[in-house]
């Protein structure tokens, strides 16, 4: 099951040419672009580590793609994002983010039901992927 | 990246290419501004047409390859390194051979790091910054410490060398330095030398050429000398060229603030004296003459 989070999620995945010029577009909006990764795909999980340093003061998206570039031979086979932080007075928070790397087979999430008392039903997602450990998820 | 919008051609007006992307403008500001450095100018000129043809070449469908771009500035101080990188920097950009055209200025401690695995990061972090623009690396040759074997500045060079070699598209490197020292750099890092298409060398500047300088730079003041003062500036220029630690532009530069400091005093001196704007502007021949400059002279 294909994992949609943040933009374009619902769009094919975009090219690095693409990619490149969205960079483009929050470098000269003054945005630090950061690369962030992970391999455990739960929507919750709002903790993705981040690869290298937060990257401020950057004018061309080559400098970021270079980054990804480097992040993709490392950790090629997971999900990996590019977040726009916003540091202007007022919104000090990411602006944007969206998926650039996916590993290669995503297997979904599985429903997983709690009954209760008194016959109620509670619901969890989980994904087939955490079942192994982290590291070794996606092959 | 779509970095040349003009469309295919197989007939270009040399004319209207050279008035759209409006470097002659650059050209014509260089000559104007920059004060003597013939050979220096001479070359930035070939090297604009260069770029202006392989531009015209790229919409003909011609060209092979990016050229390379990196250059060497040698010279002594003050003989307008940086200055011309500026203006370098604004010719590629509007040629299109640098995206942003903005220039990144460092010297070695921003780029070798201070333990182990400090410097990759830090010089990558510099490298992106500089990414789409110039990187102007002031004083190269002391990336290089040949007298410590166990110094990052190596590794600073090697992930400079390739990342010049790789994203020629993404930044152009200038290194700059005084002449001798950088020849000894060049010996030792074969790489460099072999990657950098462009080596410029910034001639000293004569004593008229340092006197239309001095001008210049009160001129943008808004001072001026007298006539006795400019005599004195003259004699005062060429005892300073022969004293130890000249750095051209920039001693000129130094010395006219310290007459301005001069001149203040002078003026303050007679707080009953009205003045107007014409004692306020110029510089007397007492300014310049109490130069230490003069005393070495004398002795």
């Amino acid at each position: 099951m294909r994992i949609t989070q943040g933009c374009f999620s619902f769009l094919p995945d975009l090219t690095d040419e693409q990619i490149s010029r969205q960079v483009q577009y929050c470098l000269e909006k003054g945005w630090a672009v950061n690369i962030e990764f992970t391999d455990d795909p739960h929507p919750r999980n709002s903790f993705w580590e981040m690869w290298g340093l937060p990257m401020f003061d950057l004018r061309d998206a080559a400098g970021v793609m270079m980054e990804l570039g480097q992040c993709r031979k490392v950790y090629g086979n997971s999900y990996i994002r590019m977040s726009a932080f916003d540091n202007s007075h007022g919104w000090e928070s990411v602006r944007l983010s969206f998926i650039v790397n996916r590993p290669k087979d995503e297997p979904g999430f599985r429903l997983e039901r709690h009954e209760m008392a008194g016959r109620n039903i509670r619901y969890t997602t989980k994904s087939y992927a955490v079942d192994r450990p982290e590291g070794g998820r996606y092959g | 990246m779509d970095l040349d919008a003009s469309p295919m051609t197989d007939r270009v007006s040399l004319r209207e290419e050279l008035e759209a992307v409006g470097i002659e403008e650059i050209l014509t500001q260089l000559d104007r501004e920059l004060i003597g450095l013939k050979p220096v100018k001479t070359r930035i000129r070939e090297i604009a047409s260069l770029l202006l043809i392989e531009r015209i070449r790229k919409r003909m469908n011609l060209t092979t390859d990016v050229p390379t771009l990196h250059m060497s500035f040698t010279g002594n101080p003050g003989t307008g390194k940086t200055t011309v990188a500026l203006r370098i920097a604004s010719i590629l950009h509007r040629l299109g051979f640098v995206r942003r055209g903005h220039v990144v200025s460092v010297t070695r401690d921003e780029l070798v790091g201070q333990y182990i695995g400090h410097t990759a990061p830090k010089t990558k972090e510099v490298l992106k910054k500089a990414m789409g623009g110039v990187l102007f690396i002031d004083e190269a040759y002391y990336l290089n410490r040949p007298d410590n074997e166990r110094d990052y500045g190596q590794e600073a060079i090697e992930i400079l060398l390739q990342v010049m070699e790789s994203q020629r598209e993404d930044l152009v490197v200038i290194l700059a330095g005084y002449g001798d020292r950088m020849e000894k750099f060049y010996a030792s890092n074969p790489g460099f030398r072999s990657r950098i298409a462009h080596h410029i060398d910034f001639p000293d500047y004569s004593n008229d050429e340092l006197l239309a300088i001095a001008e210049l730079m009160l001129h943008d003041m808004n001072y001026k000398f007298s006539d006795e003062a400019r005599e004195a500036f003259i004699r005062y220029i060429a005892a300073r060229v022969t004293q130890p630690l000249f750095s051209n532009a920039r001693s000129i530069r130094n010395a006219l603030d310290r007459m301005r400091l001069r001149q203040a005093n002078r003026l303050v001196a007679d707080l009953d004296r009205m003045l107007d704007a014409d004692d306020v502007m110029s510089l007397q021949a007492s300014d310049v003459l109490a130069s230490r400059v003069f005393l070495k002279d004398k002795s």
